[in-house]
C-alpha cells in the first residue's frame, strides 16, 4: 500500500502512523453525550473512507487519505491542515 | 449418531460408508423464538447453550456464507485466561473451564490441548507487569507461574536467550492454556446444536431488520423474511455493518489480522510462546506446521487480506526469538476481519432496540472466548439480564467512562 504524500510523493504506508476516520469533529461545547459520540462511535464503512495518517518517517505532516477499506486502493491524499474544520 | 470408539471401529470395518452428515443444513422457517445472526463460533455456541442450558431450541443460526468460513476458521487456535482486569477475568476463565469439559459435553473431538501458554518478558518493567497480571489471575483462582530465565530455558532451550537487544529474562506461564482445533469447534457446536433442534441456515445473509416501533421483530434475508421476538447479533468483523442496518453506530473499527503456517515439521515446539519485545507468537499444529502471527495491519479493512510490511515484521519477530525458524519455509498466510473495540474488550449486551442483542468487539482474541461467550450471551438472551461473568462488558460503558481497557491505550482500536 502506497500513500501519495503531497510533499514527499508516493511512499510506503509503513512510513505512516494511522489515526482513523477523518470525519468525527470535536464538539465545541463539551456536551458529554456529544463528546462520547465523538470519542467512541464510528461509521466503520466498508468502502471509500477519508482517514487521518501521519507521515512520521517523512515530512511529519498529517494527511487526509482517501482509501477503500474493501481493497485498500488509495485514491488520493491531501494535507489535513486547512482541511474543513 | 453418537461418536465413540465403537462407532469409529464399526465404521472402519464398514469402510466408512455409514457416516451421517454431522448437522442438518436447514431451510429457514418463517418464525423462531430466537434468531442468531452469524454462524461463527460465537453464534453457534450461543445457539447451543440456548438449547442446552435454557431449553430454547426453536432457534435459527443465519450464516451469510458457510459455517466456519469466518474468523472461527481463520484464527491461530490459542486459548488462555491470562487477563488482568476484573471485568474480563471471569468471562475468560468461565470459557477455559467450558473448554476443559467441552468434548464430553458436545461429544465431539475438538482436540483441546492444554499445552501451556508462555508470555516472555525482556525487561524489569515487563516482569513487574507480568507479576501483577499473574497475581490478578491467582486472586481469581486461575493458574499462573512467573518463570525466571532458567525456568524458561528448561522448557524451551532453543530460544535466543542472549539476543542483543531483547534478551529473555523470563516468562509468565499459564499451563492450562493451549490450543483447540478451530474448525472442529464450529462443526462440533453446529452438530450439538442441530441435534437439539436448532436450524443452521447457510447462504442466508441478513439484509435488514423488521421493526415495530422501538422493537426488532425479525430480519430480512437473502432467503426471505424471518420473524422472531429476539434477534441476536454475533457477526464479528461485520458488526458495524449489520448494526447499521438497525440504525446503530458502534464503538468498533474493523481491522485485518494475518496468520501464517509453515511447512510440516517434526515436533519442535511443545506449547505456545509469545515474544514480549515485538508482536510475535507461535505454536505447532498437530499436523506439524508452525502456526504464527503478530500485530493487526493497523488500518481499517474489510479485505480479509493484509499487506507485506506486517508479514516482514512478524517474520523479523520470529527470527529474533527463535532463529531456527529461518530454515522453515512458509506455506500459506491469510487474513481475517477483526471487530476491534474502542477499549479492546468485547461487548455483550442488550441494545437500545428491544429484542436486539449484541455480541461484538472481540478484537483478535475471541476464539478463546467462544464457549464462554456463547454461554453468557445465551443467558442474556434467555433471561434479559447479564450473566454474572459478563456484567462489565456493556455497550453503555464507553459513554459512562467505565471502559475495560487491558492495555491502557485509550480509544484507539489499532493499538489494542
Ligand atoms: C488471523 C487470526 C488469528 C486469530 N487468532 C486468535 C487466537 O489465537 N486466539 C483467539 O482467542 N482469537 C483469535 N482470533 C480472533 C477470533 O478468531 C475471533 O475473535 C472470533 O473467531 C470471532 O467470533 P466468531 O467465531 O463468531 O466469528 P466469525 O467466525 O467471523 O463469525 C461471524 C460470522 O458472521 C457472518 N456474517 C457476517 N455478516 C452477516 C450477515 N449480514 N448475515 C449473516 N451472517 C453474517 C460471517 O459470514 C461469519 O461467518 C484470531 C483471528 C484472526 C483473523
Ligand atoms: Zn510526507
Amino acid at each position: 500500500m502506497r500513500i501519495p504524500c503531497p510533499y514527499c510523493g508516493p511512499r510506503d504506508s509503513s512510513e505512516f502512523a494511522y489515526l482513523g476516520d477523518a470525519a468525527p469533529r470535536r464538539p465545541a461545547d463539551g456536551d458529554a453525550e456529544a463528546m462520547a459520540t465523538y470519542v467512541y462511535l464510528r461509521d466503520n464503512p466498508a468502502g471509500p473512507m477519508d482517514e487521518l495518517w501521519y507521515h512520521a518517517q517523512g515530512c511529519r505532516s498529517w494527511l487526509v487519505v482517501s482509501r477503500d477499506t474493501r481493497d485498500h486502493a488509495v485514491s488520493g491524499a491531501r494535507l489535513a491542515a486547512g482541511a474543513s474544520a | 449418531m453418537r461418536y465413540s470408539v465403537f462407532s469409529l471401529l464399526g465404521q472402519a470395518l464398514a469402510g466408512n460408508t455409514g457416516w451421517k452428515p454431522a448437522w442438518r443444513d436447514a431451510a429457514p422457517q418463517p418464525r423462531y423464538d430466537v434468531i442468531v445472526v452469524g454462524g461463527g463460533g460465537h453464534g453457534l455456541a450461543t445457539a447451543y447453550y440456548l438449547a442446552r442450558t435454557h431449553g430454547i431450541a426453536n432457534v435459527a443460526v443465519l450464516e451469510r456464507g458457510w459455517i466456519g468460513g469466518g474468523n472461527v476458521g481463520r484464527n491461530t487456535t490459542i486459548v488462555r485466561s491470562n487477563y488482568l482486569l476484573p471485568g474480563n477475568i471471569p468471562l475468560y476463565e468461565l470459557s477455559m473451564q467450558l473448554w476443559e469439559g467441552l468434548e464430553q459435553d458436545i461429544n465431539y473431538n475438538a482436540m483441546v490441548s492444554q499445552r501451556g501458554v508462555l508470555n516472555l518478558y525482556h525487561s524489569d518493567g515487563q516482569r513487574d507487569a507480568y507479576a501483577r497480571r499473574g497475581n490478578a489471575m491467582r486472586l481469581h483462582g486461575i493458574d499462573a507461574e512467573l518463570l525466571d530465565r532458567e525456568g524458561v530455558r528448561r522448557l524451551y532451550p532453543f530460544l535466543n536467550f542472549d539476543q542483543a537487544r531483547f534478551p529473555i529474562q523470563g516468562g509468565l506461564l499459564q499451563r492450562r492454556g493451549g490450543t483447540v482445533r478451530h474448525d472442529a469447534v464450529a462443526w462440533g457446536y453446529a452438530r450439538a446444536a442441530s441435534d437439539r433442534g436448532v436450524d443452521i441456515v447457510q447462504n442466508c445473509a441478513v439484509t435488514g431488520f423488521l421493526r415495530e416501533g422501538g422493537r426488532i421483530t425479525g430480519v430480512e434475508t437473502t432467503r426471505g423474511t424471518i420473524r422472531a421476538p429476539k434477534v441476536a447479533l454475533a457477526v464479528a468483523g461485520s458488526s458495524s455493518q449489520v448494526a447499521a442496518m438497525a440504525g446503530l453506530r458502534l464503538p468498533i473499527e474493523s481491522h485485518v489480522l494475518q496468520a501464517f503456517v509453515s511447512e510440516g515439521l517434526k515436533p519442535i515446539i511443545p506449547g505456545v510462546i509469545t515474544f514480549g519485545a515485538g508482536h510475535f507468537y507461535i505454536s505447532q499444529s498437530d499436523k506439524g506446521g508452525l502456526v504464527f502471527g503478530g500485530d493487526i495491519d493497523g488500518y481499517n479493512s474489510y479485505a480479509q487480506r493484509g499487506n507485506l510490511p506486517v508479514v516482514e515484521d512478524v517474520c523479523e519477530g520470529g527470527m529474533a526469538l527463535m532463529p531456527a525458524i529461518g530454515r522453515a519455509r512458509m506455506l500459506r498466510s491469510w487474513g481475517g476481519i477483526m471487530d476491534m473495540s474502542m477499549d479492546g474488550s468485547p461487548i455483550i449486551d442488550r441494545t437500545p432496540l428491544d429484542g436486539l442483542y449484541l455480541n461484538a468487539g472481540w478484537c483478535y482474541g475471541g476464539f478463546k472466548a467462544t464457549p464462554g461467550s456463547g454461554a453468557v450471551f445465551a443467558h442474556l438472551i434467555a433471561r434479559d439480564e447479564p450473566h454474572p461473568a459478563a456484567t462489565a462488558l456493556t455497550l453503555g460503558r464507553f459513554a459512562a467512562g467505565r471502559v475495560v481497557d487491558e492495555k491502557g491505550q485509550g480509544a484507539q482500536p489499532n493499538l489494542h
